[in-house]
């Protein structure tokens, strides 16, 4: 087990140096001049031009560019954008409002899912089933903005339930709206992968078993059913936290909350480099260890995985 | 190696689940009795607006640092509300010559940290701007001082030969003395442009931090740091004895990546003002806000230029048949809501030297017209294409009408879209990479019918390769008078010289529409690059 951590762990170090070199790449392919773009129609003198490009290292090619990045990321400096601000305290303050609302959309996809696929699980055909069934393909047909907007629309400005937007309510308060927004595209899988896994485990034999042995009926769903149905739901529920924390774009505007999603978008419009990796790099390395935390659960709910 | 066994969890994180669950139950009943919208009155306002990029005065061009920075700052001259000048922090400016110009300051003035505001807190601020190397944001709108070029040398490799700019002296405590590369009676006008407002000694010592808390000598003051991506508290400044005594107690400055959110959240009553209400929403805003929707005026003019540089666009009776082709009423109309007021001159109504009507038939629809100057040109060869960017997706609505007036009015069969990434759209017109008519736009850095003219048909912004020497001498001369009213006279005649030759097509002017709480009274938003007068603001 211990080997086999250590052994994903490495295979880390590749994928990481390829994203990073990729996704320069990438930046480094866009049109346009990151100074120019940054100026807009205001006027940049030639002596302001050649400092920023001098100071940026912008007129390097892409390898020594790459080089001089990767040079600073190992003595711990991630850089700075073109204003001159670093990029490591740029993405200190969003990455926290990020963690946040993905924890909070992550742990409602995990709370009400489960609990809606068991109710819709239990009650296979039943009016419960078809009303999980029917809602939660809903909630994957609308997309996110329509959703947002009208969530907020409706608990932020005609109820005021909830803050319109913005995150000076702080946690959890503040995060809530969005986040139920956020998840509810989870919410349905989890939703629909944990009842289609319990109803059909339920009819197993070994279920019908455990209910001969004379076990309650809590202890044959809770313990039984729906341990073995989980394993998808993790599989999904793992993958998707690492999607959260890629940030989201729509949801963060929508709710003017400042994230890593919206700094990653206007980076890449401002042609921001060293931001973008920046970025990105912690992304990758929160996606792998996420996946990682993810096959050492299995072995949690199915004690028939090993790992070497 | 070993087996991960682990029976009898699952149960257990049922229970968990069920736990987080009444906790999510116990914290929407919270929530539920506050209640978002209401704020306590404390005789603060807050305003939404995008986020900032500097707040050091001189490294920033943003109309959103301007929002803050006219608070934190007193510039040696301000604006009126109709775009007049009148000294703040100087007491006079004065010239014989429009080269020269003595300046006076307002004496026993001081920064919200206790230092004086003396002249050498201008000229240091000044210096610090406009050195290359720092290579801030304005550095270019001190380019009209003496020995700016020593500061900018041109040419790859050249090092700066001073760190001073040799036109700005200090002369006294309080008074100042510059000299400019040419005789410039704008010069006053430039001196409300936000880049030129003084800094304090302890700010020139630590930039970094200055930029997160600026000390200014206007009438706010930082309420704490800057919140980056959230917001900005400026508060009344105890010690400012100025000309602006604000009418409430401070303002926040609240930063919104999207337009549309920041105006839910002022219908919503979370925010008190806003200046720039997203173009879709207007309608519903003009309905739903009754008098607390703010609409003006504003100074940014769309034009078509046109590459004079192509041979194909030298015939001036073919750029006049392009602008009456182009119905600038139905396009406001179809695109802008009927806003946008179509250009009858070169200049804004908003600035002082607009003629009504200036521009006479040119720039009046009429297809008839429009065909035979084209036909009198001889025609247009090969396929026109449209150069936009990507900035407003409103840009490639009105292009397609453009193109479908010029097919239909003067039968230019091909006619093709180009439409360019942002960032990459005014480097392309810089090398005149164009094909054929380009969008593009002006909003005044001060309101001066010099900064229209001079910057976007003689200097900077001429990407047309338009030349006329009987344009740039009236320029000169317009810029050397003494009488205001002389000046205007000769930049009118200027005027004149573009709109026969029309080397670029004046569009429309654009409308700008805020909105404000009930909250708060007396909103004066001004065209200008002052925006919001938020010391006028009164909160009940």
């Amino acid at each position: 087990m211990r080997r086999y951590v250590l052994r994903r762990l490495l295979q880390a170090v590749p994928v990481f140096v390829g994203t990073t070199l990729l996704v320069y790449a990438m930046v480094f392919a866009l049109p346009g001049d990151p100074i120019q773009a940054l100026a807009g129609d205001k006027p940049v003198p030639e002596s302001v031009l050649r400092t920023m490009r001098d100071r940026y290292n912008l007129d390097d090619p892409l390898p020594l560019q790459y080089g001089e990045y990767m040079w600073g990321l190992l003595h711990g400096r991630l850089g700075e954008n073109y204003d001159g601000r670093q990029v490591a305290e740029m993405l200190g303050g969003r990455w926290t409002v990020t963690a946040l609302l993905a924890v909070t959309a992550w742990l409602f996809e995990l709370a009400v899912g489960v609990a809606l696929g068991v109710w819709a699980g239990l009650r296979r055909g039943r009016l419960a089933d078809t009303l999980v069934l029917g809602g939660t393909t809903l909630l994957i047909a609308v997309p996110v903005f329509v959703l947002g907007s009208a969530a907020q629309a409706l608990f932020g400005l005609r109820w005021q339930i909830f803050p319109t937007a913005g995150a000076d309510a702080g946690w959890p308060v503040g995060y809530l709206l969005p986040g139920m927004v956020l998840g509810s595209l989870g919410l349905s899988y989890v939703a629909r992968l944990t009842r289609t896994g319990l109803a059909e485990n339920l009819r197993a034999d070994y279920v019908r078993t455990a209910t001969a042995k004379g076990l309650s009926r809590v202890r044959v769903v809770g313990r039984h059913a729906l341990r073995n149905s989980l394993i998808p739901v993790v599989t999904y529920l793992g993958v998707d936290f690492g999607n959260l924390m890629g940030g989201a774009i729509v949801t963060e505007g929508i709710f003017n909350l400042p994230g890593i999603g919206q700094q990653v978008f206007q980076s890449i419009q401002l042609k921001e480099g060293p931001v973008v990796v920046g970025a990105v790099t912690v992304m990758v390395l929160i996606f792998l260890l996420v996946n990682l935390a993810v096959d050492l659960l299995y072995g949690l709910l199915d004690p028939r995985i090993r790992y070497r | 190696m070993t087996g991960y066994r682990g029976a009898g969890r699952a149960v257990r994180g049922r229970g968990r689940t069920a736990a987080s669950g009444a906790v999510l139950v116990a914290v929407l009943g919270l929530t539920g009795c506050g209640g978002f919208g209401a704020r306590a009155s404390d005789g603060t306002f807050v305003a939404g607006h995008p986020e900032p990029d500097h707040l050091v005065p001189g490294d920033t061009t943003s109309s959103y640092s301007f929002d803050v920075l006219a608070g934190l700052f007193d510039t040696l001259v301000g604006l009126t509300r109709d775009g007049g000048t009148v000294n703040l922090a100087a007491a006079s400016v004065a010239t014989a010559d429009q080269k020269t110009w003595t300046i006076e300051i307002r004496p026993g003035r001081r920064f919200d940290n206790g230092e004086p505001v003396t002249a050498a807190a201008f000229a240091d601020a000044w210096n610090n701007a406009a050195y290359g190397p720092n290579a801030y944001a304005a550095n270019a709108y001190f380019s009209h001082i003496q020995g700016y070029a020593d500061l900018n040398p041109p040419g790859p490799g050249a090092r700066p030969r001073s760190r001073r700019l040799s036109g700005v002296r200090v002369v006294g405590a309080t008074t100042l003395k510059v000299t400019l590369n040419e005789p410039f009676n704008q010069f006053p006008r430039l001196l409300t442009y936000p880049a030129f407002a003084p800094m304090p000694k302890a700010g020139l010592r630590d930039l970094k931090s200055f930029d997160e808390h600026p000390i200014g000598n206007g009438p706010y003051k930082m309420s704490g740091d800057w919140e980056r991506d959230r917001q900005i508290r400026l508060v009344a400044s105890p010690t400012y004895t100025g000309p602006r005594k604000p009418r409430n107690k401070g303002v926040v400055w609240k930063s919104y990546s999207s337009a549309e959110t920041a105006y839910t959240d002022l219908r919503a009553g979370r925010i008190d003002v806003m200046q720039t209400i997203p173009a879709a929403k207007v309608p519903e805003a003009r309905r739903l806000l009754g008098d607390r929707f703010l609409p003006r005026a504003t100074g940014t003019i769309d034009y078509l230029g046109l590459p004079l540089f192509d041979g194909r666009f030298q015939n001036a009776n073919l750029r006049r048949a392009l602008s009456m082709a182009i119905d600038r009423r139905g396009i406001s109309k179809a695109v802008y809501n009927g806003d946008y007021r179509p250009a009858d001159s070169l200049l804004p109504p908003i600035i002082a030297g607009h003629r009504p009507g200036a521009c006479g038939e040119p720039c009046t629809y009429d297809p008839a017209r429009a065909r035979e100057l084209y036909a009198r040109s001889g025609g247009f060869k090969g396929t026109l294409e449209l150069y936009f960017s990507n900035a407003q997706p409103t840009y490639y609505q009105w292009m397609q009408i453009v193109a479908n007036s010029l097919r239909q009015n003067l039968g230019i069969k091909d006619v093709r879209f180009r439409q360019v990434p942002a960032s990459d759209y005014f480097g392309m017109l810089n090398a005149h990479a164009e094909k054929g008519p380009y969008r593009q736009n002006w909003e005044a850095d001060y309101p001066s019918a010099q900064n229209y003219l001079e910057n976007m048909w003689g200097g900077r912004g001429n990407r047309m390769g338009w030349h006329d020497p009987e344009f740039d001498d009236l320029i000169a001369r317009a810029n050397r008078a003494a009488d205001e009213r002389e000046a205007l006279r000769l930049y009118n005649r200027a005027e004149d010289v573009a709109i026969r030759e029309m080397p670029m097509i004046p569009l429309w002017t654009w409308a700008g529409q805020g909105g404000r709480s009930t909250r708060v009274g007396n909103v004066i938003i001004t065209p200008y690059s002052t925006g919001l007068l938020a010391h006028e603001v009164t909160v009940k």
